[in-house]
């Protein structure tokens, strides 16, 4: 079922086209990979499903709802989404900063329903030995972590995420990726995530979409889009694509250098 | 499951220690009161002193001396209250200001605001003399200016982005601009209107009285209410736009409303008592390293250290040089320069 589905999508920034006619939907228990270089508006792209930013021309819907209809708290309940930047230097801790996800449903006062909610993102992230540090005392990955159990406990159907992953190792990187596969194949969530890591989207993500100067290249699952032509025309790199292990995987090769071995 | 009960069990630790820096602060601020209200000429006890509140307060129940319970109430007691409002105001007005624009440095001081109020009460007085009732004028022109440059600096902060870097500037840029506006305003006016503004800048609580305590009371408490019950959206906003619109806050109109707020509340304390530095910037710092960030106990409890600070100033500057009073603006600025400083060091250790 297309928990969001984008239709014909536009935004400018005044005079400058950022995305033109983007479609797509996502559906209950898949992982959508967001790819494509710099500035190819991926960060406009979420902004714009979120609601953040009001598109020129098309319609997001989310749940069968025109997601302009809908008021910020009720998104808010149906769609989370962690920004890129690892958030802001509180004096606030790693509890309370998860506990703020939990924002679209507080009255004032925390009930022992959020209180547990909160623990349990905390142990799913393995931040639970952190609860009570200082989240601007954190090291970038330990801060990456908690935006995403903050986007965990605000309970929606859907996540939107912005390059969940660009300050953490690689453990820790198949670590988050790990949660989110979980969270859409066992619980039906929806995840969309913008990815510069080639080999991590086609690793994790159902399908991917590659966007290239605000239009999509190509749409589908990663056999069919990571292809050494389209890392050509997209990224203007000679790669060769390995189809043989249990991803399709990315090897980037200099500049002449396939020509004189074959 | 063990885990998650100990995590819950850190939290309700975690609530506990602020319920106790709260209460702790209660007590202490009794105390300042008590001492704030001895202090003086006309000798009698803090003991007698606390007997002359309730006296007046239940006349039926509790007696006291009848020239303590009349110094203490014509005099004294309205002065130190205003002390107390005066200074939760300013530490709650700075609280919601670093909040919603991110930045440790952002205070109705550092941010022109206060300058601008001075501005304000200046033209009032030097070109508002002679009015009737010029005092009111005082009040609205300054509530005006300060309100000004607070969207002033939104504007401009918004134009370029909100950052740190920005609002240090804009807010400086502007600081100048009224303090220049402010100097020449000095420099056209008579040696009577000068000396007028340069005492309003000095920042004191000796022209309170009972009527100025209510009206500023009153604004306190129509509006720090409000504030402690948005506090989640305080919360969310000092995460950043991005968080707080994620979290469902309509970004835009909220931090126009809290800025709004924290100018109203800035002004109608600074326009009865000139510029007092400090507070603004000093007791919600203070606040957050004791207690954290949660908006629902830091407003209250940066208020109470606001105004312990305040009385406390208010206190020391109507002793070290008595009977001569030290306006309480020149005290808090002696008190929080080096606290600023040693705040600027840490930070740069960390």
């Amino acid at each position: 079922m297309a928990l969001l589905s984008i239709e014909d999508l536009s935004f400018a920034y005044r005079s400058h086209t950022v995305l033109s006619g983007v479609s797509f939907v996502v559906n209950a228990g898949e992982v959508l990979g967001l790819v494509g270089p710099n500035g190819c508006g991926k960060t406009t792209l979420i902004k714009c499903v979120d609601g953040m930013l009001s598109p020129e021309e098309g319609r997001v819907t989310l749940g069968g709802r025109d997601l302009r209809t809908m008021h910020r708290r009720e998104v808010a309940r149906e769609m989370a989404y962690v920004p890129q930047s690892a958030g802001n230097q509180t004096a606030s801790t790693v509890f309370e900063t998860v506990l703020m996800g939990r924002r679209p449903y507080l009255n004032w006062t925390v009930s022992p329903e959020d209180e547990e909610r909160v623990a349990a993102a905390l142990d799913l992230l393995d931040l639970g030995g952190l609860a009570f540090r200082k989240v601007a005392e954190l090291s970038g990955g330990e801060r990456q972590r908690v935006m995403i159990a903050r986007a965990l406990v605000q309970e929606t159907g859907v996540i939107l995420l912005d390059e969940p992953t660009s300050n953490l190792d690689i453990r820790h990187q198949m670590a988050v990726m790990e949660v989110l596969h979980g969270l859409a194949e066992e619980k039906g969530f929806a995840v969309v995530i913008a990815l510069h890591d080639l080999n991590l989207a086609a690793t994790y993500c159902h399908r991917l979409l590659v966007l290239a100067d605000g239009s999509i290249y190509s749409y589908g699952v990663p056999e069919e889009v990571l292809t050494p032509e389209m890392l050509g025309n997209v990224y203007g790199i000679e790669a060769v694509v390995k189809q043989d292990l249990p991803a399709p995987y990315v090897v980037p090769v200099r500049p002449g250098q396939l020509q004189e071995e074959g | 499951m063990e885990k998650s009960i100990t995590l819950r069990e850190g939290y309700s630790r975690l609530r506990k220690t602020r319920t106790v820096f709260i209460s702790g602060l209660l007590i202490l601020l009794v105390i300042l009161i008590g001492v704030g209200v001895t202090l003086g000429s006309a000798g009698f006890t803090v003991g007698e002193s606390y007997l002359a509140i309730l006296a007046g307060l239940f006349p039926g129940t509790f007696t006291a001396p009848e020239m303590a319970e009349v110094i203490v109430w014509d005099y004294r007691l309205h002065r130190v209250l205003f002390a107390v409002v005066a200074g939760f105001g300013l530490a709650v007005a700075g609280v919601v200001m670093q909040g919603i624009l991110r930045n440790p440095l952002a205070s109705p001081f550092t941010l022109g605001i206060s300058s601008a109020a001075a501005t304000g009460a200046s033209v009032a007085i030097v070109l508002g003399a002679g009015l009737v009732d010029s005092e009111y004028l005082i009040i609205a022109n300054a509530f005006l200016f300060a309100l000004l440059a607070s969207v002033a600096i939104y504007g401009m902060a918004r134009y370029r982005g909100v950052s740190s870097e920005t609002m240090i500037l804009a807010g400086i840029a502007l600081m100048y601009l009224f303090s220049a506006v402010t100097s020449l305003l000095q420099y056209i006016g008579t040696a009577e209107e000068l000396q007028a503004v340069v005492f309003w800048m000095f920042g004191s609580v000796g022209k309170s009285t009972w009527p100025k305590l209510g009206l500023v009371t009153l604004v306190l408490a129509c509006t720090i209410p409000y504030l402690i019950y948005r506090a989640w959206d305080l919360n969310a906003l000092a995460e950043g736009d991005e968080v707080a619109a994620g979290l469902g806050v309509p970004v835009e109109r909220s931090m126009m409303i809290f800025m709004v707020v924290a100018s109203l509340i800035t002004a109608v304390i600074i326009c009865f008592t000139g510029t007092i530095g400090f507070i603004g910037l000093v007791a919600p710092h203070i606040t957050r390293m004791a207690i954290g960030a949660d908006h629902r106990t830091l407003i209250p409890a940066a208020g109470l250290v606001g105004a312990a600070l305040l009385l406390a100033a208010d206190s020391i500057g109507r002793s070290v040089l008595a009977p001569q009073v030290l306006p309480v603006g020149i005290v808090t600025a002696f008190l929080g320069v080096p606290f600023f400083i040693y705040l600027f060091m840490h930070r740069r250790n960390a």
